[in-house]
């Protein structure tokens, strides 16, 4: 059959099973090739921050424990949003890594099981591509080739996209991940877990130039990152202030002005070194307020555009697994039998679409 | 969401039932599938491989009794005490399969089915798997004389030397917990050892035996509501009691 016939067939509906790490999100979404968007179906999601938090960072078992509980659940509203039975499915896909591998595993293994039962195709998704594919879901998709900005809790990555599954990581951090150091300044400065959003909310009342950190790695070429510096010095700059309130949202100004300005400066970098005009960003910290205002600015500037998730789709959601996953299976890919997670796994190593 | 209570009519008769029934919670992997009056059973010692195994072992089961998934009645799971991860991965294939299917689990204790392990007489039976950090789960049964088990003393997480036993003129002791405790074990045990091996696991066929008695029994559930029984619950400290702790 050619190509076009195959696209003109409705594709059944893909669920996707997303269960990294602290949230499991669950979404339905039909395949729709000139708008991915149209074709979600549902999502649900259901968040342990609240049950991490008495922790002060996300315990491996108990996130796996939740997992097991909640998954079904939202199986059951995801169907129920799109009108369903699992008997509609054509397809299922489930974060395959990286991750936690207890937390990976219980998503994967639910996942993988109704596939089974229902004889539909299944698909293991990489967590990264899911993220970074969910600008997609908006209107007026961006079109590989494009440069994607991945900033979350686990990861700091520029990445060339010549096409879906053709990756090239251009930069990465050497230390922490963007979000990591949001968390972690954060928890230096007192704020309770998870920092990063807290963080983010107090810098809107700190004053511009009250404290200036460093740029990390900007002073020399090059598109890898490393922040772990920059919470070092917060911690001085806040040790050695009078604590009080209004200093606190100044010093959290000023760490947010710092990475937001190195992330921009890197992108910038990237897009000249690639020649592309188009930049996605996902990621927890795509939510970042700061950062998506600075870059659209940039954007402007400069002459290249800029794609940005809706604020829910930045944080982990079931969605850009669905996404990832209906576009795999599509292409005609799938996975055997076992139950295979892996939680680290080279985005790089991805099969092309 | 679907009513539990719905599942206990139109209970099958033991002869046509189809039952597949998942026991991953120990070193063991194991399925087994009930086609009336016969068991077809796949077991293998294969730590850290489970994942791999389960389902590619379901099919060939299937394929065997010459069954398609959809002529499955129920799905059965031990649902630990055991590793943890074993335990999540045996309930998540459960639910996953009966969700799809439109069936209901039953869930069954892992220790029972490692009871059935155990020799076929009047003993009383302690069945004990090591739980690690120097921990046992241990619980205690006599066979009913009718294929199934009746409960001694309940299941629990302890360690091996504050172990509390009923009393019992014989025993027969199976399991793991028996491999790394024997010493501390044999000194609880009050009247004569008949049976002691710790080269025991919970087997998906004995999974399978107790729950088509539980199904049966109008005792199958909701997939959502079939969930690991962990025993041992208190996995971190809450930074308030890290406060605590560290003076
Ligand atoms: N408004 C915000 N400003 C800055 N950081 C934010 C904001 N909202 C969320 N974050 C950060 O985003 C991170 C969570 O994002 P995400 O859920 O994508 O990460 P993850 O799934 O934990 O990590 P990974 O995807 O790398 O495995 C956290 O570190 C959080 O602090
Ligand atoms: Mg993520």
């Amino acid at each position: 059959m050619h190509i076009s016939q195959l696209s003109n067939l409705p594709s059944k509906p893909v669920l996707g099973v997303e269960s990294s790490c602290d949230e499991t999100g669950v979404a339905i979404l039909r395949w729709v090739p000139e708008a991915p968007g149209s074709g979600l179906l549902a999502h649900a999601l259901y968040s342990q921050v609240k049950l991490h938090a008495d922790y002060g960072g996300v315990v491996p078992e108990l996130a796996s424990r939740d997992h097991v509980r909640k998954l079904l659940p939202l199986v059951r509203e995801a169907l129920a949003q799109a009108g369903m039975t699992p008997a509609d499915l054509g397809g299922v896909a489930y974060t395959a890594g990286p991750g936690l591998v207890g937390a990976l595993l219980v998503g994967a293994a639910a996942a993988r099981a109704m596939a089974w039962a229902l004889d539909v195709p299944a698909i293991g998704v990489h967590h990264m591509e899911g993220h970074l594919l969910a600008p997609l879901l908006e209107a007026d998709p961006p079109k590989p080739p494009f440069v994607a900005l991945l900033v979350s809790g686990g990861h700091s990555m520029l990445v060339e996209v010549a096409a879906i599954g053709r990756y090239r990581i251009l930069g990465d951090t050497l230390d922490d991940a963007a979000g990591e150091a949001f968390d972690k300044t954060a928890k230096l400065m007192g704020l309770p877990y998870p920092g990063g959003p807290a963080l983010a909310k107090l810098a809107e009342q700190g004053r511009a130039g009250a404290f200036r950190f460093s740029r990390p790695m900007t002073d020399r070429p090059g598109l890898d990152f490393s922040f772990s510096g920059l919470k070092t010095q917060v911690l001085l700059a806040w040790q050695q202030s009078d604590q009080s309130e209004q200093t606190r949202a100044d010093v959290a100004r000023g760490f947010e002005e710092a990475i937001v300005d190195t992330l921009v400066i890197k992108c910038r970098r990237a897009l000249e070194a690639t020649g592309t005009g188009r930049l996605v960003i996902a990621g927890g910290v795509g939510a970042n307020k700061r950062l998506r205002e600075t870059l659209a600015a940039a954007g402007q500037q400069d002459g290249f555009r800029t794609y940005f998730p809706r604020l829910q789709f930045c944080t982990d959601n079931g969605a850009m697994i669905a996404l990832a996953g209906a576009i795999r299976l599509a292409a005609g890919q799938g996975q055997d039998e076992a139950v295979r997670v892996a939680p680290r796994w080279d985005l790089q190593g991805l099969q092309p679409v | 969401m679907r009513d539990a209570g719905r599942f206990a009519c139109g209970v099958r008769e033991f002869r046509t039932m189809n039952l597949l029934a998942i026991e991953t919670s120990t070193e063991a992997c194991s399925i087994a599938l009930v086609h009336g009056q016969q068991v077809f059973a796949r077991s293998e010692l294969a730590p850290r491989r489970h994942a791999e195994l389960a389902l590619p072992m379901a099919d060939a089961l299937l394929a065997e009794a010459g069954l398609g998934r959809h002529a499955l009645d129920a799905i059965a799971v031990g649902r630990g005490p055991g590793a943890f991860t074993g335990v999540r991965l045996g309930v998540a294939l459960a639910q996953g399969m009966a969700l799809a299917l439109d069936r209901p689990v039953v869930p069954v204790s892992s220790l029972a089915a490692l009871a059935l392990e155990a020799l076929e007489d009047e003993a009383a039976i302690l069945a004990v798997i090591d739980a690690r950090m120097g921990e046992i789960y241990a619980a205690c049964y006599r066979r009913d004389g009718n294929g199934g088990l009746v409960v001694l003393d309940d299941e629990r997480v302890c360690r091996p030397d504050a172990l509390v036993l009923p009393e019992a003129d014989v025993w027969n002791v199976v399991g793991s917990g028996w491999a790394s405790y024997a010493d501390v074990l044999r000194g609880h045990l009050t009247g004569g050892l008949r049976q002691a091996d710790g080269d025991r696991y919970p087997q998906a066929r004995h999974v399978a035996e107790l729950a088509v008695r539980e199904y049966q029994a109008g005792r199958a559930v909701a997939p959502e509501q079939a969930l690991p029984v962990y025993l041992r619950d208190k996995v971190a400290l809450t930074l308030a009691e890290q406060g605590r702790a560290t003076p």
